[in-house]
């Protein structure tokens, strides 16, 4: 089963959180990332994800792989959303479950967290007054000729 | 998927290594060993300020027309490796012979340049000697062992028709690929470094053979590297993909690094980002900057993330 992976579509939390139940497992724990209407004091209308997708999906798996070591949670899966996305949309989902909580709330925060870092994904924003950006991307303002 | 070796039937650029009427030369770096007595994985090794294997593979890939790594079932994955393109041996067959017959069932009318990765004094010349002796009406050609006269069979040219004695030799249980040549018609020339093929097997004998090449290089040997242009292909993403105006290109390139080819690209594209900004990508894997690009590499320059 895969650990990391992409959906062009809605994300569907119930279906993912049912590949992690486990009879041995006390908890579990996820987290949503959710598209907000601002950033940096900007209204934003709707963003658009690209990844590219073949390494992504291996630098995603590795670090799921990673969490699930380290933490010694039972089971552990990051979904991320591609394409364009309205504002209250899921742009992210992360589930892990294990014995205790304190493990899973502990892998759950470590996967979002290099995923924001670490996995070639972008997020392009688009503002209420007709301008876009590139988030996280310095001197990609020039990029607007 | 990424990576689409020419076929054997192709016609092909680099035609100087082409016989008329010899099978294509491919190439096969033997990586699949288990290191035992060394401890630790011969492939990772450093020799020459890069694995091994990234030197063996590049060596072996300026004299054939598509360049493989054989690794075991279980390696496949492994860092060091999964970079490379891949020959994987059958789960049942063992050794480098077991390398070596998957090579040749995999591309059967291929000749194939086996190269171990644990040769560390191995240099162009002696390959390309090799190459320029070989004898495609044999079943190999081989450099005669000087130590013991013996066929040296992991710094040779297998030809297409070596394939039914060697899945033979494996079948009955025989892994040696030194006795399957003793029996067998192939040619054999001397080398000219006695030392050339000499292999690495212990922590003492890779110290020592670091020291040995690090004198070899102050002694200013290293030839002059000529440069001619490969074939690359770049995919863009986000910023990059907008200011190039298109999501990938092919192009000829002389650059022989990522770092060398941004350069460049940035140049014809006008690409705001800094190097420093960036992180780079050959084929779908996390590279260095300076890593040697190899004919038919994807590059993918990676501006700064932004998931979740």
């Amino acid at each position: 089963m895969s650990l990391f992976w992409f959906s062009h579509t809605a994300l569907e939390p119930e279906s993912y959180r049912s590949r992690l139940t486990d009879p041995a497992a006390g908890g579990y724990a996820s987290f949503e990332g959710w598209v907000r209407n601002h950033n940096e004091g900007q209204p934003v209308t709707r963003l658009e994800y690209e990844a590219f997708e073949s390494l992504a999906v291996k630098e995603g798996e590795r670090i799921v792989r990673e969490a699930i070591a380290r933490f010694g949670v039972l089971h552990a899966a990051c979904v991320h959303r591609l394409g364009s996305l309205q504002i209250g949309e899921l742009a992210v989902w992360v589930g892990v479950s294990s014995h205790h909580r304190a493990e899973a709330f502990a892998a759950c925060r470590y996967i979002i967290d290099e995923v924001k870092h670490r996995v070639p994904i972008w997020k392009k924003e688009y503002y209420l007054n007709g301008d876009s950006g590139w988030v996280n991307c310095e001197r990609c303002a020039s990029a607007h000729r | 998927m990424w990576y689409a070796p020419p076929q054997p039937n192709e016609t092909s650029q680099s035609t100087e290594l082409i016989m008329t009427n010899a099978a294509p030369l491919f190439g096969l770096v033997l990586a699949g060993g288990a290191s035992t007595r060394m401890r630790r994985d011969k492939a990772a090794l450093e020799y020459h300020g890069r694995t091994q294997l990234e030197w063996t593979y590049e060596l072996v890939s300026t004299l054939c027309l598509a360049t493989f790594v054989s690794v075991r079932p279980e390696q496949r994955n492994d860092p060091v490796r999964a970079r490379f393109p891949q020959i994987i041996d059958k789960e049942d067959e063992f050794g480098p012979l077991a390398g070596i017959a998957a090579a040749l069932r995999a591309h059967p009318k291929a000749a194939w340049l086996v190269v171990a990765c644990d040769l560390p004094f191995v240099t162009e010349a002696t390959l390309r000697r090799l190459v320029e002796a070989r004898d495609p009406e044999r079943i190999a050609t081989v450099y005669r062992s000087s130590r013991d006269g013996s066929p040296e069979p992991l710094c040779a040219i297998w030809e297409p028709a070596a394939r039914a004695a060697v899945s033979q030799h494996l079948a009955v249980g025989k892994l040696c690929p030194r006795k399957l040549l003793i029996q067998s018609d192939c040619k054999l020339i001397d080398l000219v470094d006695p030392h050339a093929l000499e292999n690495i097997n212990t922590p003492e004998e890779w110290q020592a053979a670091n020291a040995r090449l690090a004198n070899k290089r102050t002694e200013g040997d290293s030839s002059e590297e000529q440069r001619t242009s490969i074939s690359l292909r770049v995919q863009y993403f986000a910023v990059l993909r907008e200011q190039a105006g298109r999501s990938e290109e092919l192009l000829d390139s002389f650059a022989r690094s990522p770092s060398e080819l941004y350069e460049q690209l940035r140049a014809k594209h006008g690409f705001s980002l800094e190097p420093s900004q960036l992180k780079v990508a050959v084929n779908d894997e996390f590279s260095d900057w300076n890593v040697r690009l190899q004919h038919g590499d994807t590059v993918v320059f990676i501006p700064p993330v932004a998931g979740g």
